[in-house]
Parts: structure tokens; sequence; C-alpha cells
């Protein structure tokens, strides 16, 4: 890794514990990532965002600050990174993912916060994470209990935002979310000085659709079978992309797009064509949360899709590119946005859709339907979604866990069990 | 052919040797080399038989020591080994309900006797062989003993899931003059009452079988046919099932 102990002294982060954190990544990634086979040349660009995790992206950022930029944090796939790209801000998304900061979180949150939200606020108080220190303001949302409440915990810290997501999905719904979007705007042009007009927006707009119909080629690779891409890997690509700059993001997956339908075409697979396809429903998978992966693609069978919000639900729909007028794109985002089906919605019956969709289209041999300790709406929502997939003959497993490798062995006996189900 | 299953569980390690049709079995302590354990099996069980190694045409291996069993040919989940074993032992079955030293599980079968579905209570001891080690020890008891050593009809209510609440709230039984009698039927009824639970959340099939170590217990067999409303079948082998499980699939090389 290139030198920025300057930098991260600068940014006041507490270098010492930082030090332990640089220390173990290398080896998880090592791991997880680098021991498989005949991954595509195109990650080789991922795994060296990954080398240079905490130093080459925030030195963009900084760099982008002191050229009178400005950077907002984000922590949920409902905040509209086209308003702040159109306002010539950067927008990263911030979430925890390493059992590492969970420690800081729980130092002020209560035992059964979710492990996201803990190491979220851990990364940021304990100082040992650059994207948690750089940005200008922070942008929350209303997803869930556990997060509304951590958001006034972390507003002492920082500048902060919060964006109210509807609970139904109604028309008056629709139009109370494309009203935050309007007090967004307002936000963000206060913060960067800059004002948001049609153009500007039109055109961040079509930058954020662009990264989506990438990922979205990434994705549709995965239907092939054998397919030419681990899980692992595309999990990588996507939580890459919610820091990444959008427009290089693009390039980036577009290019993996081109190798992996050029392996579709010679019939080049990572896995034998018999391996069983998996797909993983339900709560994010913060960078560097890769486990759920490695248990299934350790024991053979190949990861195919995730709807969930480091998956599907981040690209699946594409903002309307149509209206001219500030009005119209504000709709046109409200309209997109509200389409994403998470679990803070009630009913959220379109979301059962979307997984048997997914099921068909990624032509899977059973579903993982997987939450993190405590996301109260995700498990008890999987309730409904079991009924409902057993009633169409779609095996489904569903697994609680956290970020600790605890219950490493006995989740594995689980998968493991339920693979020899699938393979009768 | 003679093939051999070994499930290495977190407390004993089972093994079955089958020859044309000739079961041996031996249980041994697994202890702290689940590795070492297991290749003392597979000697007893060619002594039991009188068999050399060579002849032995597969080794199948199953249980949570199975990624240090370096001498199966093959590994299989103990689920998967618990529905064939059953299968064998009382086909008609069509829910397992399987309590060993460091999990519970309930496995639901299909008309062929395959798994459909399953649940495990794998992160706490609760409901688990271990809780009832430790409420032993805490008694002065032999957890051996604990089937034997119970009066329902003088039965105290443990409130608490939780081994460590537990282990508190019957030494505070003790000291108020309880008869042992009666805690360990409340015991037995907080282990029935909690595998009842997940057991109810999977769904049951009856007929029911209760399998592992923890099935040799005649005290938990009653709390769980009270918890669940329904009578549970035991086999004279249950703690064997699922080596046996893993021989048979040895022998059908799956």
């Amino acid at each position: 890794m290139a030198d920025y102990q300057q930098m991260w002294t600068d940014l006041g982060m507490d270098l010492e514990k930082h030090d332990v954190l640089c220390e173990v990544l290398p080896e998880a990634f090592g791991g997880v990532y680098l021991t498989q086979q005949d991954r595509p040349k195109g990650m080789d660009f991922y795994d060296f965002v990954v080398s240079e995790i905490h130093g080459v992206r925030p030195a963009e950022m900084i760099q982008h600050q002191k050229e009178g930029g400005k950077v907002f944090g984000t922590f949920c796939v409902y905040v509209p990174d086209e308003v702040v790209f159109a306002a010539g801000g950067i927008a990263a998304g911030l979430c925890g993912g390493s059992q590492f900061w969970v420690a800081g979180g729980e130092k002020v949150l209560p035992a059964n916060t979710c492990p996201l939200i803990k190491a979220s606020v851990g990364a940021r108080l304990d100082k040992t994470c650059p994207f948690f220190l750089i940005p200008d303001m922070y942008v929350g949302e209303t997803t869930c209990d556990g997060k509304k409440k951590a958001w006034e915990i972390l507003a002492g810290e920082v500048p902060f935002h919060i964006i109210d997501i509807p609970q139904k999905k109604r028309d008056r719904d629709i139009a109370a979310f494309a009203a935050e979007i309007q007090d967004f705007i307002g936000v963000v042009e206060k913060v960067t000085g800059n004002q948001i007009t049609a153009e500007s927006l039109g055109e961040a707009i079509k930058l954020i659709n662009n990264k989506r119909r990438a990922l979205q080629r990434v994705y549709n690779a995965r239907k092939a079978s054998p397919v030419p891409i681990s899980g692992k890997d595309a999990l990588l690509v996507t939580q890459i992309n919610f820091y990444d700059d959008p427009a290089r993001a693009a390039q980036m997956a577009n290019n993996l797009a081109d190798e992996l339908e050029d392996r579709i075409s010679r019939q080049a697979g990572v896995f034998p064509d018999n391996a069983l396809r998996i797909m993983i429903s339900g709560t994010p998978m913060a960078i560097p949360n890769w486990k759920m992966h490695h248990i299934i693609e350790s024991l053979g069978a190949a990861v195919v899709v995730e709807e969930s919000c480091t998956g599907t639900r981040y690209f699946e729909n594409l903002v309307d590119e149509s209206a001219t007028t500030l009005d119209g794109q504000i709709q046109a985002l409200a309209e997109r946005y509200m389409k994403t089906n998470c679990a803070c919605f009630t009913p959220n019956t379109a979301r059962i859709d979307d997984i048997v969709r997914l099921a068909d289209e990624y032509k899977v041999d059973g579903i993982i339907d997987t939450n993190l300790q405590f996301c109260n709406l995700y498990s008890t929502e999987s309730y409904l979604i079991k009924q409902a997939l057993t009633e169409r003959n779609l095996p489904i497993m569903h697994i609680e866990t956290d970020y600790s490798e605890q219950d490493f062995e006995q989740l594995r006996t689980r998968v493991e069990a339920f693979l020899e189900m699938l393979r009768k | 052919m003679v093939v051999i299953g070994v499930d290495i569980g977190s407390v004993a390690t089972k093994g079955i040797l089958i020859s044309d049709g000739i079961q041996h079995k031996t249980i041994f302590p697994t202890g702290w080399s689940p590795r070492d354990t297991s290749e003392a099996v597979i000697a007893q069980l060619l002594h039991l038989s009188g068999m050399e190694r060579q002849r032995v045409t597969r080794i199948f291996g199953t249980g949570y020591g199975r990624v240090a069993f370096d001498q199966a040919d093959k590994t299989i989940t103990e689920i998967k080994c618990h529905a064939r074993g059953i299968a064998e032992l009382l086909p008609e079955v069509r829910t397992i309900i399987d309590i060993g030293g460091q999990d519970s599980k309930v496995i639901r079968l299909g008309e062929r006797g395959q798994v459909v579905d399953f649940a495990m209570n794998d992160k706490c001891a609760a409901g688990t062989g271990r809780f009832l080690q430790v409420m032993a020890t805490t008694l002065g008891l032999d957890v051996s003993d604990l089937g034997s050593a119970e009066d329902p009809a003088q039965r105290l209510a443990i409130s608490s899931m939780c081994t460590v609440f537990a282990e508190s709230e019957i030494i505070g039984l003790m000291a108020k003059g309880n008869p042992k009698s009666g805690i360990v039927a409340g015991l037995h009824q907080s282990v029935g009452k909690r595998v009842a639970a997940m057991a109810k959340r999977l769904g049951i099939q009856e007929p029911i079988a209760f399998t592992g170590g923890v099935a040799i217990n005649q005290g938990v067999k009653r709390a769980l046919e009270e918890e669940l409303g329904s009578s549970v079948m035991v086999s004279e082998v249950c703690q064997y099932t699922g080596a046996l499980g893993a021989a048979l699939l040895a022998l059908e090389n799956v």
C-alpha cells in the first residue's frame, strides 16, 4: 500500500487502532478472495481498491474537498445520490461491515442493535475509518428504529440530514418522498453552495443510471450456466460501487461485463455447470462482510444473485430520463426509489414477487434468506417469505447471523445440510 | 462389502461397522482430540469385527468433528445421516427430534425418508445435552442418572432458559430445601419446552422419533411428549442413529 500516514493523521484517525485493522484485512481478503481459481481479469481493479481500501478513494475525496467540493456520507439505497452529484458533490456509502468496529458501537448502543449500525457508529467514534471522517455531512434515513436513534448519537459528531422514508407505497407516499427529495436538494445546495438545475440533475440521473446499467450487465452474466463469476466477486463489485466514483464504477463494471459475456460465449465458468445455484435474500452485506458467500461457495455451491441492498435492490430500477424540468425529475426520482422493496414497508409483498421472479431468472436451486442479528424487520418478514416460497415449492432456509466468526462452524453445518437436501 | 460410519459429536464419538449385513458398534468419549478419538473408534470396530483395515471399502464421517476427520472418504452432515439412520430404524417416522451434546435439531422427512426441512438450535446451550450436564454437576448427580432421578409429581418450575441463569435458579431452589427429584423434573421440562417450541415452529408431522444421546433420558422423553402433545419413539440405539446413517450412506456410496 502507498503511504497514507499523513492523510490519516490529518483526519484525526486513531492510527494505533487502525494499524490492527490494516493487519487483519489483507489476510482475510487473501483467504476469502485470492484463493479462488480462474477469477476474471476484470477483478484486478477491485482487488487493487481493496489493497488500498483506506487510501486511494479517501485521497480522491480529500482532493475534491481541497478544490472546494463537498462529500456526503450515506447509509441506505434510498438516499438519492443523483442530488449530491448534481450539485458537484460526492456521495459515498458508509455502512460498516466489520466486527472490528462493533465493540466501538457497543460503547454507546444497546446490545440488541444490529451489527451494521454498531459497526457504523463504532467506525466513526473510534476514528478508525477514513471514510467516516471525511464527509462534510452524513445523510441518514428512517428505515428502522435502530438507525433513527443512532443518527441522533452521530449528529453530535457531524452535520446530519435525515430523509424521512414513507412506510407504505400509496401515491401520497410517493408524493411525500418527492417532497423529501425537494428538501434534500435545498440542503445539498446550501452545503455545496451550488444550485441544482434541470440540466445538472438530468446529467446526474444519467450518470447514476449508467452505473446501474453496468451492474445489471454484470448480474445478467450470472444468469448463465456455468456461472462466469463467483458470488463473492460479484458482491465485492457491488460493495465497492457504493463509494467509488460513479463514472469509473460504470466503466469498470462494463469492462468486467465484457469479459463475462466472452466467458459465457466460450462456456467458461468458475463453478462446474452442475453446481447448485443459490440466491441470497435479505439484509445488506457491507464491505468486508463476505461471511455467507464464503461459507456457501466453500461448500461447492455458487451464489448467483443477491436480493438485497448490496445486490439487485441497488440497481434494478432505473430513473426515467425523459423529464426536462426539476419537478418532473424529482417525480421520476421518487417513483424510482419507491420501487425498492425494503422490509421497512408494510405490507411488502412486492419483495416476495421479486424473490420469486429472481429465482426464475437466475434459475436458482434454493434460497438462503439471511438477516443480520437483531434486524426485526427482515427476521419477521422471513416468516412470510418462507411461507410464500414453500407454497411455490422453492426450497428456502433462513439464517440469522452477525459479523463475528463464532457461529461459522454451525452455519457451515446448516448450509451443508441445506445443500445436501437440494442435491436430493 | 465392509463400511464404517463415524459420528463425532461434541461429547461422544459413535462408530458402526457393517460387514455383510452385520453391525458392530462402539462409543468413546470425544475428549479434546476428535481426530485421535475417531482413530480409536475405527481401531475398536476393527477389533470387534476381527476385520483388517484393508478390507474396509469406505469410511464416512459425520457430526461436528467431521471437519477434523481426515480418514473419512467423505463427510456428510449429521442432519442427512440422522434421516438415513431413522429410515432404517423407524421407517414410518416423519419428524426427528435430535438432542445432542451441543445442539438440538428438528428434521422433517418426506415420503422416502429424505430431508425436506430442518431447524437447529445452535447458538445457545439451552435445550441441549450441555444444559443437562451443567445442571447435573450443580445437583451433584451424574448426567446419566438424571432420567431416573426425576419425580414429575413434585415438578418445580425452572423459568430460566439460559444455562447460566438456570444454574443460579436451581442453586436457589436447593437452598430452599426442595427435593432434587422435583428440580430434575423441572429441568427436563425446560429442555422439552424449548425443543418442542422449535419443532412447532418448523411444523411437526407424526410419527416422531427422538434421537441423540439425550434420548436415553426417559425424563426428557416424557417432557417432550407432554409439550408436543404426542408420543415420541425412541430406538434402542438412538445414540447411534447418525453413525448408522453414515455407515448406510457409505454402503450405498451416496
